[in-house]
């Protein structure tokens, strides 16, 4: 089967209910998402799929209908995405383990509220744990970042 | 016994496990440095001035070998060099380094002697300086309780002074300026000229001194990093998917493997069915390990499926197989022959109970997992030659060691590289992922595998943190707590974890039991706490503070009941009780930054709670709001002092992080066993806190106690019990047993 992930597409040889988070981390080596339970209780493994947050332990490859974003894909360090401009603005990051998930959540979650209430914010980040419990910074640097995308 | 007999029967105990443990080789032995574990392999115009500083005409790598769980300390480690060494962020490489003595870890002296922390007699610091030989002795290089701020606090200062100087010397040398006469800044030294010599131009020539040893460390007011807020070394990487973790590496030709080992810990495989794995695609490989089995695939998942599809017979576990069996034994353990020890009895308890009316309470606190979100990984590969094995582990010689162990590899031929890792919470002070990598390696040699384990088997796995049960009891007259007696009985963490590691389970009492509880600093007519050691029931480990985790609960929980008792204002009590200036501080902080007093409005409530845990006095006020939909925590306020905040930014969130830590385990987390297994698997059953969850957290460093303390862990122990103190003050409710969401809801 064929997927596109950040622009390239891939020629892939998986089984049909092989998920999106292996073929992304083992067949394609793209090790920026992360893999945390497999069971879509942690959002570590967080990839935009036509721009919208999944999970991708949850994403059967044969279900994938889009075209795939990882971090690596939303920017880099030489060309951060606003988000994670923010993230380093803040110093979000302790082990950083599940950021990779937390900055794809938010990225997607500010494409459509650009200007969140608390509230907003807290439900759409609380599907994202954070083992080390960065939780305070996390609701800073989104606030931070939608700021800096209304603004850009 | 009396407190005199009770310290010389400690000290009489520690200097048994000394002297068993290598003191017997001398003094001389104890103060030779271990030799510079970078001098052996350097190059041609490389340099080295000690086990922390390489340079070359290249660049300057820095070697900070404590393990980064998540905590920061490559970033820690380096500054500490980079601030005697004149470098800025950019001008450097750091590396973990090679597992070594020379990287043998001072602090662990501080909490290894049974004293309290405050306390600085003769016989507590000599008690210190002995568990400090042992430590040196045997090079016992770990991270772990809190302690790599206070070990590399002067040591790597130290080390970038030596640095400097040494390339000073090699600077005047060259130039025939005289030393004195030379400044440095920005990687190179500055001749009164004005022009600059970059270090790496003096490698080669400062490669043939010997190093400046007699040094001078900087005047705090000169620091230009220490104290100030700072940017992490790690945070882009974290921030952009570009770190690498331990699970995430690969060599060419790698093949992945998961295991399945018995979920009733320790217990046997009995036997097993692997035939419909065996033709899965994808996979290579079925093979025996301790306890279980690996299979070996070309993807992480296919394994994954492949050890699913096995049909397992387990053996029974070695502990009670269900939950219930496990309470009723520590239930049972208040009794004379598991005593193990009488911490702290002042006045007498016993009299003053039976002339008084008392007031009586009892506590639990359940197992709880470590789960930190990277799960257990390692890489290996094992040739006839050596063996490489890469892997976040917080006791990194350890690891060398148990490899070689299982390989039959000479220890020499058996190189560890550590990673940076996914948190640990103490689960990385664990071995399983090491272990099983080694068995495994050695049945695949001159293929590198990478095992992996699903988070399922991590939770059956975890070594959670111990159960415990308190029984307090305790009178007040005349508006004042006049006697508290503390009972704690809990397995030992220690004796369960050490033999896993590879060492004896220490002799004597294990201070864990009652940490937290024990050390409280309060003058109360009549003090006691004893602890008593359960059986060994299902393996437990180091879990983020220990055995503070749940004294500090049980002590602070029951303080808050006695002082309700005697009508007094639970801060104002505390204060007043405290016979320990730098706590009374923290405790006046933390009044101050809560506006401790204030009217809150109905259905709202304050809690405070302190603990000192290593070494590190910390108060909490948890405010919380009781509504229609639970209780809502609405902030928490946080004072503790570290006799110095290294980086300011960093301890926020560090405290942030252990508060959230505390609390969202206190509201919702257990490990339960039921037919001899954990019944939590993965976090929908262990979830702990989620960000709507998360209160306001507002932290205050303070700087009054002389010697440098961590911060990883002493934020967590108070966060449980102020919870427990402002749900009383809000609802009248007292919450005595963790998770506290057995009988309260929250929002
Ligand atoms: S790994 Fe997908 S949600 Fe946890
Ligand atoms: S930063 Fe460690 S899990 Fe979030």
């Amino acid at each position: 089967m064929q997927l596109t992930v950040n622009g390239t597409t891939h020629e892939v040889d998986v089984e049909d209910d092989m998920p999106l988070l292996w073929v992304l981390r083992d067949v394609l080596g793209i090790t920026g998402v992360k893999y945390g339970c497999g069971i879509a209780q942690c959002g570590a493994c967080t990839v935009h799929i036509d721009g919208v947050a999944e999970r991708s332990c949850q994403i059967a490859a044969a279900d994938l209908d889009g075209p795939v974003t990882t971090i690596e894909g939303l920017g880099t360090p030489d060309a951060l995405h606003a988000v994670q401009q923010a993230w380093i603005e803040h110093q979000v990051a302790q082990c950083g383990y599940c950021q990779s998930g937390q900055i794809m959540n938010a990225a997607a979650f500010l494409a459509e509220t650009p200007d969140p209430t608390d509230d907003d914010i807290d439900d759409a980040m609380s599907g994202n744990l954070c083992r080390c419990g960065t939780y305070p910074r996390i609701r800073a640097a989104v606030k931070s970042a939608a700021a800096s995308l209304r603004g850009a | 016994m009396s407190r005199l007999g009770t310290i010389a029967r400690r000290t009489f105990l520690i200097g048994s496990v000394a002297i068993a443990g290598g003191v017997a080789f001398g003094v001389y032995m104890a103060r030779r440095p271990h030799p510079n574990p970078l001098a052996a392999g350097l190059a041609e115009g490389e340099a080295t001035f000690n086990p922390w500083v390489k340079i070359d005409a290249d660049g300057i790598t820095l070697i900070t070998p404590h393990s980064d769980v998540g905590q920061g300390v490559r970033h820690m480690q380096a500054m500490l060099i980079a601030e005697e060494m004149d470098l800025d962020p950019g001008q450097f490489t750091t590396d973990f380094g090679p597992p070594d003595p020379a990287y043998w870890n001072r602090a662990f002296s501080e909490e290894g002697a049974p004293f309290m922390s405050r306390d600085d007699s003769w016989g507590a610091e000599t008690a210190r300086t002995v568990v400090g030989y042992v430590v040196k002795i045997f090079g016992i290089q770990a991270t772990g309780g809190s302690t790599a701020v206070a070990d590399s606090f002067d040591k790597l200062r130290e080390a970038g002074a030596v640095a400097r100087e040494t390339l000073k010397l090699a600077a005047a040398q060259r130039s025939g300026v005289p030393v004195a006469n030379l400044t440095t800044a920005g990687a190179a030294v500055t001749l009164p000229d004005g022009t600059q010599i970059a270090y790496t131009d003096l490698a080669a020539e400062a490669a043939a001194l010997d190093p400046v040893t007699d040094v001078t460390l900087r005047d705090p007011s000169e620091w230009r990093l220490i104290g100030k807020p700072q940017r992490r070394l790690d945070i882009v990487e974290k921030s952009t998917g570009t770190a690498t973790y331990g699970i995430d590496l690969a060599l060419d030709g790698m093949v992945h493997a998961t295991v399945r080992f018995n979920p009733r810990q320790g217990g046997a495989l009995n036997g097993y069915d692997a035939s419909a794995a065996e033709a899965m695609r994808g996979v290579q490989k079925i093979l025996p390990v301790t306890n279980g089995v690996a299979v070996i695939a070309d993807n992480t998942w296919r394994a994954f499926q492949a050890a699913d599809a096995i049909e397992y017979d387990w053996a029974e576990a070695p502990y009670p197989a269900e939950q219930d069996d496990h309470w009723a034994a520590l239930s049972a353990s208040f009794t004379e022959d598991r005593l193990d020890d009488e911490w702290r009895h002042e006045g007498d308890v016993p009299a003053a109970l039976a002339a008084a009316d008392p007031i009586e309470a009892e506590y639990r606190a359940p197992y709880v997992a470590h789960a930190p979100l990277e799960p257990l990984n390692a890489l290996i590969l094992v040739t006839d030659a050596r063996v490489d094995i890469w892997a976040g582990h917080q006791i990194p010689r350890t690891v060398e060691d148990m490899v070689a162990g299982i390989t039959g590899h000479d220890v020499a031929d058996v190189h560890f590289h550590n990673q940076y890792a996914g948190g640990s919470f103490g689960h990385r002070l664990e071995f399983e992922n090491i272990r099983y990598a080694a068995e495994i390696g050695a049945q695949m040699k001159d293929t590198p595998v990478k095992l992996t384990f699903s988070r399922e088997e991590d939770f059956a796995h975890d070594y959670p943190r111990q159960i415990a049960m308190a029984r307090g009891a305790g009178a007040v007259t005349d508006g004042a707590v006049t006697t508290y007696d503390l009972s704690i009985a809990s397995p030992s963490p220690i004796a369960s974890q050490m033999p896993r590691a590879g060492f004896p389970a220490p002799p004597g009492p294990d201070m864990q039991i009652v940490a937290g509880a024990w050390n409280m600093p309060y003058k109360i007519d009549n003090l006691r706490v004893r602890a008593y050691r359960a059986p060994e029931l299902a393996p437990v480990s180091s879990w983020r503070s220990v055995g503070a985790s749940h004294a500090g609960f049980f002590a602070e929980g029951f303080l808050d009941e006695l002082i309700h008792a005697a009508g007094r204002d639970p801060l104002e009590a505390r204060i007043g009780m405290c016979d320990y200036d730098v706590a009374r501080k923290v405790l006046e902080a933390v009044g101050e930054m809560s506006n401790w007093g204030s009217e809150l409005g109905a259905g709202r409530g304050r809690g405070v709670a302190f603990v000192s845990s290593f070494g590190t006095p910390t108060a909490e006020v948890v405010e919380v709001t009781a509504t229609e939909d639970g209780i809502k925590i609405d902030r928490v306020f946080v004072a503790a002092d570290v006799g110095r905040v290294v980086d300011p930014v960093n301890f926020e969130n560090h405290v942030q992080g252990a508060v959230v830590w505390g609390l969202g385990h206190a509201m919702n987390c257990e490990i339960t066993y039921a037919d001899g297994m954990a019944e939590q698997s993965n976090y929908d059953w262990h979830e702990a806190m989620r960000l709507y969850q998360c209160p306001e957290i507002v932290v205050r460093g303070l700087e009054n106690q002389p010697k440098i303390r961590g911060i990883g862990e002493p934020p967590v122990p108070p966060a449980a019990p102020a919870l427990a103190n402002a749900i009383f003050a809000a609802t009248g409710q007292r919450l005595r047993e963790m998770p506290f969401n057995k009988f309260v809801e929250f929002v």
